[in-house]
Parts: C-alpha cells; structure tokens; sequence
C-alpha cells in the first residue's frame, strides 16, 4: 500500500477515508482532523489557554500532542483516582510525557484531595464506582480550570466514543442526554468553564497509532472498572456497520452535530443553578445546594455507613 | 515469529504466514480492532512478515464509561 499523499510505503490504512498513509502524512492528517474538528465546532481560539484531561490513555496523551502541536498553550490535570496498580502505571506514563515534553501536568490524588478513592466513594455512596469516578472527574476538572482561569477543558472522547455513546441515548431515548452530547458545551456565567471534544473527527485505531508512531508510551491495559460496560457492546454494534459501509460513525455522529441535536433542544429543562455550600461549584438549586461531589464525601457525622 | 497479543497478555508462536491480513485471519483478529507494531512502526494488511519477525497486535478498542 502507498501513502495517499506522498506514494512512499504506507503504515496504516483508514477505511473510513479509503486512504492510507506512511507516517509523516498520517501524523499530518491527525492534526488537520483535530484542526478542522476545532473550527468546524468553534471550539477555541488561538490564544485560548486549555486544560487538557490526562488519563495516561492513548487518546488523552494524542489530544494533549496535536493541541500543542497546533501551537496551543495547554496544561494537563491528571486526576489519580486510587485504582491499585491502574493508577499507579497511568499516572507513571501521564507524568513522563509531560516530563518528557516540558509541559505542566497538574495532578489531583482523590485519596488525598477528596479524602475518598473511587471504590471508597462507591461503598459510602452507594454508587457504581464509575458514576464516582464521573462526578469526581467533572468537579475537578472544572475547579482546577476554573480557578486557573483557564479557556476551556479539552477531553479525549473520540469518533468512536462518541457515536457510541450516542447509540445507547438513543436506543434508550434519554432525550435530556442527547440534546446536552455536544462537540463543545459553552461555559455558562454560574461558572462550569466551557468543554471541548476536540478528536472528535479521530477514530480510537488513529489514536493509538498517532501515539506510537510518535514515540509516546501510554497505558494499554484498562481501567480495571471498565470490563463489562455496556459502552462496549455500542461500540460493537456500530463496528459492524462500519464494516458493511466505512464512514456509518463519521456519518451518524457528524450527521447529529451538525442538523440533528438542535432538534433535541429543550428536550433538556433549564436548570438554575446555585453555589453548592459546601465547595461553591455550580449545582443545581433542587439539590438542596449541596453538589453531587459533595454528596459522594464520607460524612463522620451522619455515620450511617456501615459496610460489611 | 513471535505474536504479542494483550486480554489476557500472552504470545503466540506462528510460523509460515506470509502477510499481516493472513495472520490476522488466523488469529481470527478483527483488522480494525487492533494496531499492528512491528519495531517502532506499523504494518499494512498487505505487508509481507516472516518468521523471524517479533509483532505486536495492541488493542484499540477501549471502553470506559467516561
Ligand atoms: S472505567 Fe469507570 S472507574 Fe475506570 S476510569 Fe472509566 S469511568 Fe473511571
Ligand atoms: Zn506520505
Ligand atoms: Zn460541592
């Protein structure tokens, strides 16, 4: 196979483009997704400073290369969520790209900084360690970019990510979660900092071949929370479709971002919003003004877990 | 050659597969499934191996919540 732009050999295919590409082009082409991705959705600007969301995974790791690849000025924040031997090894391979590229890496231990790790919220909480691990993310992503007066947080969800995740609110008519499944979620002035999904035109397979045809060394192993999920059986589905027409992802997310959402708008009632009492996030009013992250905290004073 | 695979981590020892597409078929691996590594590259479907080759069939497919 030849490069579709150069004619040398090439070192991956992309069905979905029915091209393929030797590594310099293929390098090229990530940054002009993630380019086009960016302006396409009106993501960010030029001198916007973006935190970007590091897991140690593949597609953080790629983000977090072609945003300051584009010229982006970017900081990390790593959140250590205290999953055994998980933690230990993505946080290992989060810090040495940074190390590596001269970038700041922030870093939150949960343990330390929230006083609880993902399984412990999980009992106290009665949650799935996911949903912990979810509201966790999100209240401290939006703290750290908040109060570093950063632009926008950038995460990793990709192509696949998110027509999959799409397939399941779909399937299950959650309307609320389909109008709110946006490329960009802009900020609002009761303070959640804007949110940007800038790979959204990458499939995972140009994710983990950017990163290792770019020398960078990332977590395969998964989240062991992560087995099971019904996230994976979306993924599946859609496979075969693409399998029987390359490009169904591309069509059917590409297709909801731009004309099918607005018809969704709505769908999702307007929800005011208060400072929560305890940490002053943003949360809703009918909460009783304490945050779902505040909530998950162990509380010495209603000891009213006791788990077996 | 040697065949790295991951879920659960093992190798696979194949001989007398000429191309990626043909040891992928018989591994019974999905091509887009997986990133095909040989040194500090990739290989195409249509890439010739032997079997004195070292390969590394990495997973792609990931599948956290969030
Ligand atoms: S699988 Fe669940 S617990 Fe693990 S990182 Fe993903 S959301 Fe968090
Ligand atoms: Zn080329
Ligand atoms: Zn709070």
């Amino acid at each position: 196979m030849k490069c579709r732009k150069c004619r040398e050999a090439a070192v991956i295919e992309i069905r979905r483009h029915n091209a393929a590409f030797c590594r310099d082009c293929f390098l090229e082409h990530c940054n002009r997704q993630v380019a086009k991705a960016i302006k396409e959705h009106d993501m960010c600007l030029e001198r916007e400073h973006i935190l970007v969301a590091i897991s140690g995974g593949k597609d953080s790791l790629a983000l977090w290369a072609i945003l300051t690849d584009l010229g982006y000025a970017t900081s990390g924040l790593y959140i250590d969520l205290g999953i055994g031997e998980y933690s230990e090894r993505s946080h290992k391979f989060a810090v040495d790209f940074a190390n590596t590229r001269n970038l700041e890496l922030k870093i939150v231990d949960l343990t330390e900084d929230a006083g609880f790790d993902v399984s412990g919220g999980a009992r106290s909480s009665h949650r799935p360690p996911c949903s912990v691990c979810g509201i966790s993310k999100r209240h401290w992503f939006n703290k750290v970019a908040s109060e570093g007066g950063f632009d926008a947080i950038a995460t990793g969800h990709n192509l696949d990510d998110e027509s999959a995740t799409l397939l399941g609110n779909l399937l299950h008519w959650q309307v609320e979660y389909v109008a709110r499944q946006g490329a960009v979620l802009p900020a609002t002035n009761d303070g959640f900092v804007r949110k940007i999904k800038p790979l959204i035109r990458l499939g995972e397979r140009e994710t983990a071949a950017y990163c290792v045809l770019s020398g960078i060394d990332y977590i395969v192993d998964e989240c062991p929370m992560a087995a099971g999920n019904t996230g994976l059986a979306y993924k599946a589905a859609l496979s075969v479709l693409e399998d029987f027409s390359p490009g169904t992802r591309q069509m059917f997310l590409g297709g909801f971002l731009s004309h099918g959402r607005e018809r969704f708008f709505g769908a999702d009632e307007e929800v005011r919003l208060v400072s929560c009492r305890v940490c002053a996030s943003p949360t809703p009013a009918a909460d009783d003004a304490e945050c779902a992250y505040c909530r998950l905290k162990p509380k010495s004073r209603h000891s009213g877990f006791s788990d077996g | 050659m040697k065949v790295k695979m991951r879920n659960p981590d093992r190798i696979e020892e194949l001989d007398d597969v000429r191309t990626v597409g043909a040891l992928l078929a018989r591994l019974g691996v999905h091509p887009d499934s997986v990133i095909v590594i040989r040194g500090d590259s990739l290989l195409t479907k249509d890439q010739r191996v032997s079997d004195d080759d070292e390969i590394e069939l990495r997973p792609v497919v990931s599948g956290g919540a969030s």
